[in-house]
């Protein structure tokens, strides 16, 4: 594309998102918050200069956002229409603290928000807006990267605010619902997910996107997670846009001393679904654990990005995400470890595997390493290939028919990463699909 | 870690071994250039018209392009007009004919080096087509390559002797406005070797090129082309060392490898460009581009570079398996020491059916020395079948130091198997104390550990290059590790 028609494209998608804030501003979460409305000005600027992210960028060379780009997606005006209740609570898990956002905006009729410890407070950014948020809030609505994070800072709907204080364990699941429904077109929400942990507290959240729609839209989500001295986070991200959603999701953490996280990223659905997980290990001692699961087929397009920085000694990273892909399939895998200067002790690992069902998927990965440190201990390994072969004809010699073999081996590769999901519900609902998705013959479930 | 200044200070201050400057007078054009200058190299050398023409294409497109930025090295910016493109040693009018003819400043040059030309040449059976700043002067054995129809001589003679293989061939793997650097070199090289093996020979020799970088502000643009018809097997060595000096001095040489049917060839280089002082003053930029491509089914191009000099390395030795079942290796080693900085790694483009790859990359950073592999493996949908295998590991040597890997792998189809890995570590302690406790001191220690570390490619290498490539590593590591 040509620099000029570009920059024309950028502009016209940059006013009309413009049209699109000058026209929703007044009803959108924190209008009567000054410095929340100047930092959403102040973000709309931002994108209107930098625009969506081209394959021409690093970041980017692989993904090409020129659908997102090409359609006017608007802000749902009347959230609710349409919404099936009985599908959405299809989705629901049992004991959990659960908020539900439709189409971007909470719906407090539909969450179920049990009574919770004194010390913490769960609460979308509708009905509260803490002042802490400022800081990071005024962040992202400049940050450098790419127009994404910019533009749900200014359009943003609504979101959570979630803190857990000092020393407290939350026992039970946090659920966050995105339901998309597409009610009047195509439509775009924006959510914005603040997660902070205090010293030596504990807490697992899910993040659920769902499609209930056949219709085209647009998520793009941002969440931010500080974990303090000493606290467990455990984050599960569950993609299941619809066949015509496009997601984009950039998740940002920031660990201090002796902290733990451990992710889990499912992406599964969306024709077109991007995510972005960035990890500083601030504090010493730190540790981040990395899964994730991709399953495409069809034209579906989904791209991993994760960046993982070593800032002090003693941090400890490890990263597991396995792919498959099908049909058309395209996915892109990006795995970034940075170690500092003076960071020794470092300790780092990532792996990638992918495994390619069909001749025309495809596969591009890239597991990158920077290290400036020397007392250090980092390895990455990536794979790209097929069903093991020894595998098959030993089940084959079995009496196992071949595509029962496939399917099997297949289901066996992809099972390494949800059997380490510890929500049973979750991971019971993600073996499911995984039986729907395998090819040809369904798998005979009383193999496994 | 504990410290050893003794040697820390006794050896990281050794001096570079190859320095001194060798005082010819020297055919130099001015500094710049533009469109006259490139006219002006291609009559000296009594060019075709086709070639001055391919040279101003090669210039127009430069003209066009940008330095590339994506590479992990950081420089100064270069002025290309304030380089001289032409600089030939004064020779008699028709060239030497014998080594008695050749300049003794010359010779007395490569004695310094240890390349004593004839004794040498004989005993270990290498040819040499020495090359001093850009025109050759002297080359051996000619008589014996010819008797098994090997045609091995400089690029100019190629051009006036055999010019249909060289308009064949030439920029048939590197296109004159590939990259920015290749694209300079395509416009002002001034000369390099060129090598052709007919059908079915096995060359008798190991062919071997010296580089050498002399004369002030000129900068070196080589250009080499190794055609190896079917059949045929061909072992090609080429050494570099640079005199010491202040100014940074930019090297963008450009290597084209053709294999035809069931062809092998392999490439061995040892590059030990000036790397600039222990701050990081002066030095080398080696901006090169290498390619090979199999051309053929069955055949073979094999690249191994232990790259200890320089101070910046920009370089991506690459395969391009274009013919079925055909193969491609790509074996490094990369030294960083003091202010050094390595970009570097290799191309592994699979469009032909079985076809195989294997990259094994070391990287060893000291001082604050940058080390970066950064490597590519395509397989195309064509590429059923397709195998690679990648390993490239990386030995840290000081806190200072960073050492990078950026892998990209592209896969097209299901049939292929790609395999990489990747660590990063330093010596162990452990390792350095067994070796201590059983009375081997330190240096040897670490010296024996980091050869232990590069043997998978050391053995790759010719002979006479192996011990050369070790004693080199020794050297240049010397008391790094405190």
């Amino acid at each position: 594309m040509a620099a000029a028609e570009r920059a024309g494209m950028t502009g016209t998608m940059a006013s009309h998102y413009a049209e699109e804030f000058a026209r929703a501003e007044g009803g959108l979460v924190g209008a009567d918050s000054g410095w929340f409305k100047a930092a959403r000005r102040r973000a709309l600027t931002h994108f209107g200069r930098i625009g969506f992210p081209t394959p021409k960028e690093e970041e980017w060379k692989y993904t090409s956002v020129a659908p997102i780009e090409s359609r006017s997606f608007r802000l749902a005006g009347h959230p609710r229409n349409g919404l099936d209740v009985a599908e959405l609570d299809r989705l629901r898990l049992i004991e959990a603290h659960e908020l539900v956002f439709v189409n971007g905006y909470y719906s407090a009729q539909l969450s179920r928000l049990a009574s919770l410890p004194a010390a913490v407070s769960v609460a979308p950014l509708s009905e509260a807006l803490p002042d802490s948020l400022q800081e990071h809030m005024e962040r992202q609505a400049e940050q450098p990267g790419n127009g994404f994070a910019a533009l749900n800072a200014a359009l943003l709907s609504d979101g959570v605010h979630i803190r857990v204080g000092s020393g407290v364990t939350l026992k039970t699941t946090l659920h966050l619902l995105f339901i998309s429904t597409a009610p009047d077109g195509p439509t775009a929400s924006f959510p914005r997910v603040f997660i902070e942990a205090g010293a030596n507290s504990r807490v697992l959240i899910i993040e659920h996107y769902a499609g209930l729609t056949p219709e085209e839209y647009f998520t793009d989500a941002l969440t931010e997670i500080n974990v303090g001295p000493g606290a467990t986070v455990e984050h599960y991200k569950w993609q299941m846009e619809g066949a015509r959603g496009y997601h984009i999701g950039q998740m940002l953490v920031h660990q201090q001393r002796e902290s733990r996280v451990t992710s889990y990223s499912v992406s599964l659905g969306a024709a077109l679904a991007r995510d972005d997980i960035a990890v500083s290990l601030a504090g010493e001692g730190a540790g981040a654990s990395l899964n994730g699961l991709y399953m495409a087929k069809g034209r579906q397009h989904v791209d991993h990005h994760t960046s993982i920085d070593h800032q002090q000694p003693h941090t400890t990273s490890a990263e597991y995400y396995k792919g498959v892909l099908a049909g058309h399939a395209r996915g892109v895998f990006d795995g970034k470890v940075v170690v500092r200067e003076g960071a020794q002790k470092a300790d780092a690992e990532l792996t990638n595997k992918n495994l390619l069902l069909s001749e025309h998927a495809e596969m591009d990965t890239k597991p990158e390493l920077q290290i400036y440190a020397d007392d250090v201990k980092c390895s990455h390994g990536a794979t790209v290939g097929q069903l093991d072969e020894d595998a098959l004809f030993y089940l084959r010699s079995r009496g196992i028919e071949y595509s029962q073999a496939t399917a099997l081996l297949t289901y066996a590769f992809a099972d390494d990463v949800v059997a380490r999901i510890a929500i049973e519900p979750m991971r019971h609902a993600i073996e499911r699909h995984l039986t729907a998705y395998l090819p040809r013959a369904a798998l005979d479930m009383e193999l496994l | 870690m504990a410290t050893h200044p003794y040697e820390v200070e006794a050896l990281i201050g050794k001096e570079y071994a190859a320095g001194f400057y060798t005082d010819l007078e020297a055919d130099t054009l001015p500094p710049g250039l533009d469109e006259e200058v490139i006219r002006h190299i291609s009559s000296k050398k009594n060019e075709p018209e086709w070639l001055c023409e391919w040279r101003l294409s090669a210039y127009r497109h430069w003209l066009t392009q940008k330095e590339p930025r994506w590479a992990t090295v950081v420089h100064p910016p270069i002025d290309y007009q304030g380089i001289s493109y032409y600089s030939a040693p004064k020779t008699k009018k028709d060239g030497p004919k014998s080594l008695d003819e050749v300049d003794p400043k010359l010779l007395e040059t490569y004695e310094k080096l240890g390349i004593p030309l004839h004794e040498r040449a004989i005993l270990a059976g290498v040819a040499v087509d020495a090359v001093f700043d850009s025109v050759s002067v002297a080359t051996t054995f000619k008589e014996r390559l010819a008797e098994a129809g090997v045609i091995f001589c400089s690029f100019s003679e190629a051009v006036r002797n055999h010019p249909d293989l060289v308009r064949r061939y030439l920029g048939s793997v590197v296109p004159a406005g590939d990259n920015f650097f290749a694209a300079l070199n395509s416009a002002v090289f001034t000369d390099g070797s060129f090598c052709y093996v007919p059908k079915g020979v096995r060359c008798p020799m190991e062919l071997s090129t010296y580089f050498r970088i002399n004369a002030a502000n000129t900068g070196q643009f080589e250009r080499t082309l190794i055609i190896a018809d079917e059949g045929s097997h061909v072992s090609y060595l080429e050494g570099c060392t640079a005199p010491m000096r202040d100014e940074n001095q930019l090297h963008a040489a450009v290597v084209e490898l053709v294999a035809l049917d069931n062809a092998r060839i392999k490439y061995s280089t040892v590059q030990n460009w000036y790397p600039g002082d222990e701050n990081g003053k002066g030095g080398i930029y080696n901006f090169v581009t290498k390619r090979g491509e199999c051309r053929g089914h069955n055949s073979k191009i094999s690249w191994t570079q232990i790259e200890t000099g320089s101070a910046i390395t920009w370089k991506y030795p690459s395969c391009v398996l274009r013919g079925d079942n055909s193969s491609g290796e790509f074996y490094s080693v990369a030294l960083t020491n003091h202010y050094q900085q390595a970009d570097t790694g290799t191309k592994m483009v699979h469009l032909g059916r079985n076809t195989r790859s294997t990259i094994i990359s070391k990287g060893i950073s000291a001082g604050r020395g940058r080390n970066a592999y950064r490597g590519l493996v395509r397989i195309a949908k064509s590429a059923a079948n397709a195998r690679n295998y990648t390993q490239c590991d990386s030995l840290l040597m000081s806190d200072r130091c960073a050492a990078h890997t950026f892998p990209y792998i592209e896969v097209k189809n299901p049939s292929a198997r790609v395999e990489h890995e990747a660590t990063t570590s330093k010596i162990s302690e452990d390792q350095l104390f067994y070796c201590r406790q059983r009375g081997i001191a330190a240096e040897d220690a670490i010296n024996m550990i980091v050869n232990g570390f590069c043997k998978e490619v050391f053995k790759e290498l010719p002979m006479e290059f192996a011990v050369e490539a070790q004693k080199l590593l020794s050297v240049s590591l010397a008391g790094a590790v405190g």
